[in-house]
């Protein structure tokens, strides 16, 4: 029956539902799996117009049988997601991003999260990896992956984020093209502070250098400060790292600019004082009027409403919406809702529990009335920290701003035909 | 063969005392400074002095993988090079992607960063001549990462010669300067003074 318009259609997932199949089939028996196996995936067709750019839209081919009168596949050795949804990361050279408008809460499914490295993914051999911490240490040592699982190990959700985390520039641009490098996941590893009381550092040390081993042997310089919540993670939402995350160890400092989160971490160097390597000083630092700023490490709060977003179509009368707010510097206390362009502020709820360093999803009902507006969402953290307009921005820093650290209040238009689109700003 | 540095070495030492004491000074700032003091971490109050999980890192392993170089030159191999040696290097093994002389061509776009500037602060692009402010960054970052098509692949004399010359395109030092692991920390990068730490800690005020 339709296995074969499947075959045809040479749909990924179809062909690993057969591999499946093949497995499973016991000799002199066709399995009930190869008869209605892929029965599903090949109703589905990739949506080929422009529009496919922003939602890979399943489309149903033909009839679907009832499924109250179809007995479906059986068990399988690995899930997948349903052949009607499509969720996507938007990758280009440099990076790939989450599609923040496809998630309904705050944990990123890890195929989803983004991706940032400067030499492509490393592969690493988990049976050959090892973590060598020296410097002004008592006792230089290595670790190897099985030595890290042993020790008392230590599980956390929050953000991570990179430091360039922000385009603008057009009005058709979605969640995912405005702010899609930043994900969230549950991480787990050991704390870095379990592994310096065995090798015992120096009182004199004052910071420490972590080293990639990818092809950038990635390195940043990490203050003390920076200590006491490091995670040597190497279980991401459950399972072991993804590739793209550093598998199989990565260094997490909640909420730091992404890039000092050294993927496929391979040596620790104590020291007291910073190496200036190239990404603290030539990247990742940006002109502050007459000066240039380095040694930005904690995220500013920031939030984007995500629903609705470009290219969604909205209806008069009630809309949640909906939208995330996170901050390196602790807990969102206050996420501001304006749906008359920035005139008036209202409060959003905030699901509970609010975590630290975490994104924090918030919700705010309203009633559109049909007229063209503007909706835009401004964060607060328990520092008082009020999430700024690029006006502000550009007053305290200068209009040579660069592309680091730039959390700006970001603002959708909806039009009178229920069209939403991103509002873009200029600040040169 | 008479090495001249730009700036005086004397005033540079002090500079470089004045930017070590700041950032260890932020450094124990931003200790005090945490401000979600709810964070606990690990309980260990019933933990044994050590695991035992791991085990003595030799010296030889350690030296293998050792490759960073601190702005004080610490880490700086034996070996030298200067811009002469650079230049040939540099158009065999680094143009294709930098660009020749590592300047940008109007109207082509190269698949990687410009790497010569003039020394203004506000002038584009934003590289080693108007943007980098440490020397040895130069050098601990073509020895582990370039040419981004066989990353460590060239040797300390080769790294030496092409730091000699993209210093020299970028008008930092003169073209018969000797770099090696004494000279290369001495010289003043034009950037420097234009670099502040980070100072600021949340609040209401939008910095
Ligand atoms: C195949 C292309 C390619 C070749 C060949 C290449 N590079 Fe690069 N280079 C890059 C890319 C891409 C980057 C940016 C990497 C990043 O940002 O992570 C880069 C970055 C750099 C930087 C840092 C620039 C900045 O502004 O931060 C320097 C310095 C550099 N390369 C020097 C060299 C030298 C010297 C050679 C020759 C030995 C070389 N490169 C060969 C692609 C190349």
């Amino acid at each position: 029956m339709t296995e074969g318009v499947g075959q045809k259609l040479n749909n990924n997932e179809l062909m690993e539902e057969n591999k499946n199949t093949e497995m499973n089939k016991t000799p002199g028996r066709i399995s009930r799996r190869t008869l209605l196996g892929g029965a599903l995936a090949a109703a589905i067709i990739p949506v080929s117009s422009s529009f496919a750019k922003y939602i890979q839209a399943g489309v149903p081919v033909g009839p679907i049988s009832d499924p109250t009168k179809t007995v479906g596949p059986g068990p399988s050795v690995l899930g997948k997601r349903s052949p009607f949804e499509h969720p996507v990361r938007k990758p280009s050279d440099l990076s790939s991003r989450t599609p923040l408008q496809d998630l309904y809460s705050t944990i990123t499914p890890s195929d989803l999260h983004f991706e940032r490295h400067h030499a492509g993914v490393a592969t690493i051999d988990p049976g050959k990896y090892e973590l060598l911490i020296h410097g002004m240490v008592s006792r230089p040592m290595k670790f190897t992956l099985a030595d890290l699982k042993k020790f008392p190990s230590f599980t956390r959700i929050c953000f991570l984020e990179c430091a360039g985390n922000f385009r603008t520039g057009k009005e058709e641009m979605t969640p995912q093209d405005v702010l899609g490098l930043t994900s969230q996941s549950e991480w787990t590893g050991v704390m870095l502070s379990t592994l310096l009381r065995e090798v015992g550092v120096s009182e004199k040390a004052s910071w420490l250098l972590a080293e990639g081993s990818d092809a950038s042997l990635m390195t940043r310089s990490i203050p003390r400060k920076g200590w006491d919540e490091a995670i040597i993670a190497y279980g991401q939402n459950g399972e072991a790292l993804r590739p793209e995350q550093g598998y199989p160890a990565r260094l997490l400092l909640p909420g730091w600019e992404g890039n000092t989160n050294v993927k496929w971490i391979r040596r620790i160097e104590i020291s007291d004082q910073p190496f200036m390597t190239r990404e603290e000083t030539s990247r990742y630092t940006y002109p502050v009027k007459d000066k240039i700023r380095m040694f930005s490490f904690e995220m500013d709060a920031r939030s984007i409403i995500t629903y609705p977003s470009f290219p969604q179509k909205v209806d008069r009368g009630w809309i949640e919406i909906r939208g995330i707010a996170w901050t390196g510097r602790g807990k969102i206390v206050k996420v501001e809702v304006s749906t008359d362009a920035g005139k008036t502020w209202s409060s959003a709820k905030l699901q509970e529990p609010v975590l630290d360093k975490a994104h924090t999803l918030f919700r705010y009902l309203w009633q559109w009335n049909g007229e063209n507006t503007e909706i835009l969402s401004r964060a607060i953290d328990e520092t008082g920290y009020i999430q700024p307009t690029l006006r502000q921005l550009v007053d305290a820093r200068g209009t040579d701003l660069g592309g680091y650290h730039l959390n700006p209040v970001t603002s959708w238009q909806i039009r009178t035909d229920g069209s939403v689109l991103f509002k873009p700003e200029n600040w040169k | 063969m008479k090495k001249k540095i730009r700036g005086r070495s004397i005033r540079f030492i002090m500079v470089i005392a004045y930017g070590l004491i700041a950032v260890m000074l932020m450094a124990s700032h931003g200790n005090g400074a945490v401000k979600h003091q709810q964070w606990k971490g690990q309980d260990t109050t019933k933990w044994p002095a050590t695991f035992g999980f791991g085990r003595t890192a030799t010296a030889q392993e350690i030296s293998l993988w050792d490759i960073a170089i601190r702005p004080d030159g610490k880490g700086l191999p034996s070996g030298e090079g200067d811009a002469a040696r650079g230049k040939v290097l540099y158009a065999l093994k680094c143009a294709a992607c930098h660009g020749e002389n590592g300047r940008e061509t109007p109207g082509f776009k190269l698949p990687a960063p410009a790497l010569v500037s003039d020394t203004l602060f506000k002038s584009k692009p934003k590289t080693i001549g108007n943007y980098w402010p440490y020397a040895t960054t130069l050098f601990d970052y073509m020895r582990r990462t370039m040419p981004y098509n066989l990353p460590g692949s060239l040797t300390n004399n080769e790294v030496y010669s092409l730091t000699a010359f993209l210093l020299g395109s970028n008008q930092i030092i003169k073209p018969d300067f000797i770099l090696n692991a004494q000279t290369l920390p001495r010289v003043i990068m034009p950037a420097k003074k234009l670099f502040v730490v980070d100072d600021r800690r949340g609040g209401a005020e939008v910095k």
